[in-house]
């Protein structure tokens, strides 16, 4: 399968699946549906008929409530029947809300945030102690950064040298209430990695060319490393990221947007919460979708999309971000400024 | 009994190579022999637990058996959730060792003090809890958690504590170990018809002995225990003595709510025409005042003096009722 394809995929059972169980956290699936896309097509080895193949790179979904993503991906992999997708979050279903292990393919339950790169900074380094092969892969969330948590890890992985450990930050710029920099302010967010003494490299994490080539080029340090090709330390600088090292973890920071895909989702944080609801939530989700549905890609549920769809009426909720800092700012220490995300750009905040 | 642990442990991760020591940043003088005869299978992980016990989780699902070690409450209730979460969760073999268990770090202040964290260890499923009372227990408890698949948590006192059992052969995860004292029972002149059962967990196993044979001393019958492990809890010695005995004390260094005396009352409180049971800890306050641990166990009435006293006053009003 192609990386397209199963991104498509996991953005279509992503809809399907909130909207049957009325389960949050859309924007979140959607945004990380491309990081997930190339992870399980074109980099992690796995054999979905041996889960816990000793051999296989460990892959931890640490923004947990994303969890409806990565159950699609080893669903469409092969780990367990796709019809089973349609469980999610029903009485006696696998699939709760948050990622769970008591499903096969899953490393390690999470839900509660900042704990992902510590679980998978232990898995690096007991592989590395028994200089074993396997990678390990983290998706994290950038509002999940601002537990504290987060780097204590970071500083534990660059100082234990670990460098089969590579960690992608889902950056889709929102959090729980409003955009993370009217929350608890990140940027300059590849700056505080590098702080941290971490490889960085800044793509746009819904570009799989982008994604693949930043999954690549963090291989390329590892296998300087091992190889000593470049030495213990340094390895030739990518263009515009100098100070790369060999014998370091490397982080991706993916610019994604929330609610990628569906246009009246994206950047909205109502679809934090809410699910595609019957009417014209969901048929214009579902076409929405369609319109940048990849060739050969057939959709399981509503091949074709949905004719005659149900369209948003005057007075409907859409257009609105939802975030509190708009209506809210009485007794700021500073005026609130304004944040917006956009796709793959530098251009991450606006102050107003 | 932390050096006998740190003794123990250095011998059997010699035997297994799997086991790993990660501390955070604490055991300067204590786990020095450690990092010297097995540098590879030691980690310092810097003053950051949330991160340790979530990384010993990480490392234990890759197949080693990882201990952490840290003082009062930094190794449990500072990352509690990476406990219950990341560790219990997975079943991960992941070995919580604690030194400084209650009041040890007396004068260091509240902060120091471990006084709920049986209590909130042994709220959390698939938690073994030990507390170990003398450097035997101790040793024999790191050998149990080291072969026992799973989370545990291993509360220590300090170094010194008195050795109170020679040897203990038939030691399990799970069950209470009796004390006695036939010197004193077989050469005692003085009879009683009183019976009392005394259950401690942890250090304070000296003071409760001091008790208990003053108590004997006096004619009465004491079926003494100390339990190193709080849970499972020994169901079986609670309900043989509560059936025997006239009233049952549970002492324990650690605030008397939902520790090791409360797991007790579980058991009796399901005992129909169980005897009572009185807990002596220290009585739901935190620890306000400052001096030794000697000085803080007496102000709190946890001293073998206090103890006893505590008990005769109790016996003493059930006699009156009667």
């Amino acid at each position: 399968m192609r990386s397209e394809e199963l991104a498509w995929k996991i953005r279509r059972h992503g809809i399907e699946m909130t909207h049957l169980s009325g389960g949050s956290h859309i924007g979140a699936i959607l945004s990380v549906a491309d990081i997930l896309g190339v992870l399980y097509t074109d980099i992690l080895k796995y054999d979905p008929k041996d889960p816990e193949w000793e051999d296989r790179d460990r892959m931890i979904l640490s923004k947990g409530h994303a969890g409806a993503s990565i159950y699609a991906a080893l669903a469409e992999n092969g780990f367990f029947p796709v019809e089973e997708l349609k469980t999610h979050y029903q009485d006696g279903s696998r699939l709760s809300g948050h990622v769970s292990h008591h499903l096969p393919g899953v490393d390690f339950s999470t839900g509660s945030l900042g704990h992902g790169l510590s679980a998978a900074a232990g898995m690096a380094y007991a592989l590395k102690k028994d200089g074993k092969a396997p990678r390990v892969f983290v998706v994290m969330g950038d509002g999940e950064c601002d537990e504290g948590s987060v780097w204590e890890a970071a500083l534990f992985a660059n100082h234990f040298r670990l460098n089969n450990l590579v960690a992608v930050v889902d950056h889709n710029h929102m959090q729980s209430m409003d955009f993370c920099e009217n929350t608890l302010e990140l940027e300059d967010f590849g700056a505080k990695w590098r702080a941290f003494g971490w490889n960085v490299i800044e793509i746009n994490g819904n570009s799989h060319e982008e994604l693949k080539r930043a999954f690549a080029e963090a291989e390329e340090y590892r296998e300087a490393a091992e190889s000593g090709t470049a030495g213990a330390e340094s390895v030739p600088a990518a263009a515009g990221n100098a100070g790369v090292a060999a014998h370091k973890p490397t982080v991706i920071i993916a610019n994604t947007v929330k609610g990628y895909g569906v246009r009246f989702m994206e950047n909205d944080i109502l679809w934090h919460y809410r699910f595609p609801h019957d009417g014209w939530e969901y048929d214009c989700a579902v076409n929405e979708l369609h319109r940048i549905r990849p060739e050969g890609v057939e959709d399981p549920y509503t091949p074709g999309g949905i004719r005659d769809p149900q369209l948003p009426q005057e007075g409907d909720d859409i257009g609105n971000d939802h975030t509190y800092s708009y209506t809210w700012f009485p007794g700021y220490p500073e005026k609130m400024r304004r944040a917006e995300a956009r796709s793959g750009s530098d251009e991450k905040v606006r102050p107003v | 009994m932390r050096d006998t642990v740190v003794r123990t442990l250095i011998e059997l991760a010699k035997e297994n190579k799997n086991i790993e020591l990660l501390t955070g940043d604490l055991g300067f003088g204590v786990l020095k022999p450690y990092w010297e005869t097995l540098p590879d299978q030691f980690t310092n992980a810097g003053i950051a637990e949330q991160n340790m016990t979530t990384v010993a989780a990480g490392m234990a699902l890759t197949g080693k058996t990882v201990f952490t070690y840290s003082i009062g409450n930094f190794p449990t209730l500072r990352c509690l959730e990476q406990i219950r979460n990341d560790c219990a969760y997975h079943n991960a073999n992941v070995k919580i060792i604690c030194v400084g268990g209650g009041l040890v770090y007396g004068s260091l202040g509240m902060s120091h003090h471990a006084t709920e964290d049986l209590a909130v260890m042994r709220a959390l499923p698939g938690m073994t809890v030990m507390a170990p009372g003398d450097p035997t227990e101790a040793a024999e408890a790191v050998k149990a958690i080291a072969a026992h698949q799973g989370t545990c948590y291993l509360r220590l006192g300090r170094g010194g504590e008195r050795r109170i059992h020679e040897s203990l052969p038939d030691f399990q995860i799970g069950k209470a170990v009796r004390i006695e004292r036939k010197d004193i029972r077989d050469g005692n002149d003085q009879t009683s018809d009183r019976s009392i059962a005394v259950f401690s967990t942890g250090a304070i196993l000296d003071a409760a002995c001091d008790a208990c044979a003053a108590l004997e001393e006096s004619g009465i019958r004491v079926f003494q225990y100390s339990f190193p492990t709080v849970k499972p809890i020994d169901r079986e010695t609670i309900t043989a003595c509560a059936k025997e005995a006239e009233a049952v004390f549970t002492v324990e260094e650690h605030n008397i709510s939902g520790g090791f005396g409360s797991a007790v009352a579980e058991v009796i409180s399901e005992i129909p025409g169980s005897a009572p049971l009185y807990r002596i800890g220290l009585n739901d306050a935190y620890c306000t005042k400052v001096g030794s641990q000697q000085y803080l166990r007496n102000e709190y009435g946890l001293s073998a003096e206090k103890i006893e006293g505590y008990i005769r006053q109790k016996l003493e009003r059930t006699a009156d009722k009667n």
